[in-house]
């Protein structure tokens, strides 16, 4: 049983102040999904908790089964068992995925025998054609197929918790299906704990959350089941903006 | 220049003393001329040095090696070709009309380290039709100063297709000012591509002249220089008939405080209605103290053509090395397959065979040596 814990985060970039105290506790096997409009802050602390660089930290915690991830550098983190789904996957030319994770593998002590047969069949279970296993990481794949390397990885690293930026960003429904078919099965086979960050819901139409927190100017404003990213669906992100929300918000937004 | 008196031809050829004696009366070039800006020409001590025969060997040239060949070769640019028109050693390979060379030819240049001046001619005649790969080699056998001139003069014949790749594995005390000259005739297919990891101060000037409609070159290079290293290049894709193509990718990196600079230019003639032109330079600058310079050209006379460039210099790139990291690499590991993963695009590009694994493992061990 492992538990992410995200305690008063308060984060910057460029010196401007976007998270303002965030709360959360993600635990092994839970599936939670964080909803917020456009400059909420989503990809922000996705960041931060993975340790990307020209984001800065200006208060709060990371605990990772009580260990300070914010004192590790990234690399470290993803050792302890954090892992991030990128909303867009860094191109990397001439690096093959089988080599990263052959070096992935090998950097947790794990054994790489049998790697290549593994990484093959979970190509095969996720719809990864097995052909852009040996070509350079993300140059020139689809969305969808960006997606499902993401989560071919997801497959083969076993995190404890797995943070997803926008898993569903830039696929097709079917590849957006798959994708979260897998992660959902994850969470059942291997207990991965989630964190899904979202704008829309529909990747929670697949990957059903238990709890839903929604993210309005770097704060949580509300959390609870699933029948919140419903309500939500309806009444719009404008409902939960907050009591400091000056009357036309939602305009000055358009420019903000 | 009482180093390379015409007393010191070797062979009665009243061509080569000419060219001795023109060549005493030309003065060096100077980085103030715009064809020497960024090198390091001011520093050659070229009476230092004594002219000798290259020491050449050639692997794979079975009834390939030919006496003589018709390539123009009298182009003077500088005081270096009068000297290589006095000095040079040459190789002839001549492929015949219809004829596909099988695995690659080599030729292997070995410099000594005591003081020695080497002008190595290489010539490839690829007959119309004809398919040739060649890599030239330019090693070291000593430790020691040297000078080395390379000059290679090519002709890609009608509809032939020719492949060539130099490779610099010279030690960090010689000095390399080199020129290739390459002819595409129509509908031919050129890959010029150099590798570049020795030498103390390594020059290549390329022209790639397409002169036939339809014709195609390629340029590619790798380039990595460390310590006090400097690989200076300057190409030329030169568009002379219509509908032709040249594309070229030079790939480098410097480290410690070496430096790099590439010169590169698109010119596309008024006949050459209908041509296609790119040029990539991209370059990785990996200490602090390492400098790398990129410059650009174009030159357009014409109309209907499609030309682009693109020019980069910068360290390792930190999103590349981010998404590696969040897989639980560490940096040195992810830093090192980003490097490798940069040559790649270019080394697998060669066909060099299992040559690309050694090179590989010599850039990899250059890494290794880096001073932040």
């Amino acid at each position: 049983m492992s538990t992410l814990e995200i305690r008063d985060l308060v984060a910057a970039v460029a010196g401007k102040t976007i998270l303002n105290g965030i709360n959360l506790t993600v635990s092994s096997g839970e599936v939670h999904a964080v909803m917020g409009p456009n400059g909420a802050g989503k990809s922000t602390l996705s960041a931060i908790v993975m340790g990307k660089p020209g984001y800065q930290v200006i208060s709060g915690a990371v605990l990772l089964d009580g260990v300070d991830m914010l004192a590790l550098p990234s690399w470290q983190r993803a050792q302890a068992g954090l892992h991030l789904v990128m909303q867009y996957p860094t191109e990397v030319p001439g690096v093959q995925l089988v080599d990263v994770m052959h070096h992935a593998f090998a950097a947790r002590g794990m054994d790489t025998a049998g790697l290549d047969d593994r990484l093959g069949a979970e190509a095969a279970r996720i719809g990864f054609d097995p052909a852009l296993l040996e070509r350079a990481l993300n140059v020139d794949l689809s969305g969808g197929e960006k997606k499902r390397n993401e989560t071919l990885q997801v497959a083969m690293l076993e995190p404890k918790i797995v943070i997803l930026d926008e898993l569903d960003s830039g696929l097709d429904i079917d590849a957006l299906r798959d994708c979260a078919l897998r992660i959902e099965a994850l969470t059942n086979e291997h207990n991965i704990g989630v964190l899904a960050i979202t704008h829309y819901n529909r990747l929670l139409e697949v990957l059903r959350p238990d709890y839903v927190h929604i993210l309005v100017k770097g704060r949580i404003v509300s959390s609870g089941g699933a029948e919140l990213a419903d309500q939500l669906e309806i009444d719009g992100y404008a409902a939960f903006a907050g009591n400091d929300e000056p009357a036309g918000g939602a305009l000055a937004d358009l420019f903000g | 220049m009482l180093a390379f008196s015409p007393d010191l031809v070797d062979r009665p050829d009243d061509l080569r003393r000419a060219a001795a004696e023109r060549a005493q009366a030309m003065p060096m070039p100077t980085a103030e001329q715009e064809v020497w800006r960024y090198s390091r020409i001011g520093d050659l001590q070229l009476d230092r040095f004594h002219p000798v025969a290259p020491t050449t060997t050639v692997h794979g040239a079975n009834g390939y090696l030919a006496d003589r060949h018709d390539l123009d070769t009298s182009t003077v640019h500088d005081v270096f070709d009068e000297l290589s028109a006095a000095f040079y050693g040459e190789t002839v390979l001549s492929i015949p009309r219809g004829v596909h060379v099988p695995g690659s030819i080599v030729v292997t240049h070995t410099i000594g380290g005591h003081d020695e001046a080497v002008f190595p001619r290489l010539v490839i005649d690829a007959g119309e039709n004809s398919e040739v790969t060649v890599v030239e080699r330019f090693m070291s056998s000593g430790q020691g100063a040297s000078l080395v001139v390379p000059r290679l003069f090519v002709r890609t014949q009608q509809a032939a297709r020719l492949t060539y790749v130099a490779i610099n594995e010279l030690s960090t005390t010689v000095w390399q000012l080199g020129h290739q000259q390459a002819i595409g005739e129509r509908d031919s297919t050129t890959l010029l591509a150099t590798v570049a990891l020795g030498g103390e101060y390594a020059r290549v000037r390329t022209d790639a002249k397409v002169v036939g409609q339809g014709a195609s070159t390629r340029q590619v290079a790798l380039y990595y220089a460390d310590d006090n290293q400097m690989h200076d290049f300057r190409t030329l894709q030169d568009h002379i008939a219509p509908r032709t193509t040249s594309d070229l990718l030079f790939k480098g990196a410097v480290q410690d405080t070496a430096r790099s600079v590439y010169t590169g230019l698109i010119r596309i003639g008024h006949d050459a209605k209908g041509s296609v032109a790119y040029q990539t330079n991209r370059n990785l600058t990996l200490s602090a103290g390492a400098w790398a310079e990129s410059v650009p050209n174009l030159e357009i006379e014409t109309n209907d053509v499609k030309c682009s460039h693109a020019s980069t210099i910068g360290p390792i790139d930190e999103e590349q090395r981010f998404y590696l990291e969040s897989r639980g690499i560490p940096p040195e590991t992810a830093e090192r397959l980003v490097v490798l993963g940069f040559f790649d695009e270019v080394l697998a590009q060669l066909p060099v065979g299992p040559l690309a694994d050694e090179l590989r493992q010599q850039v990899a061990a250059k890494l290794d040596r880096r001073t932040r």
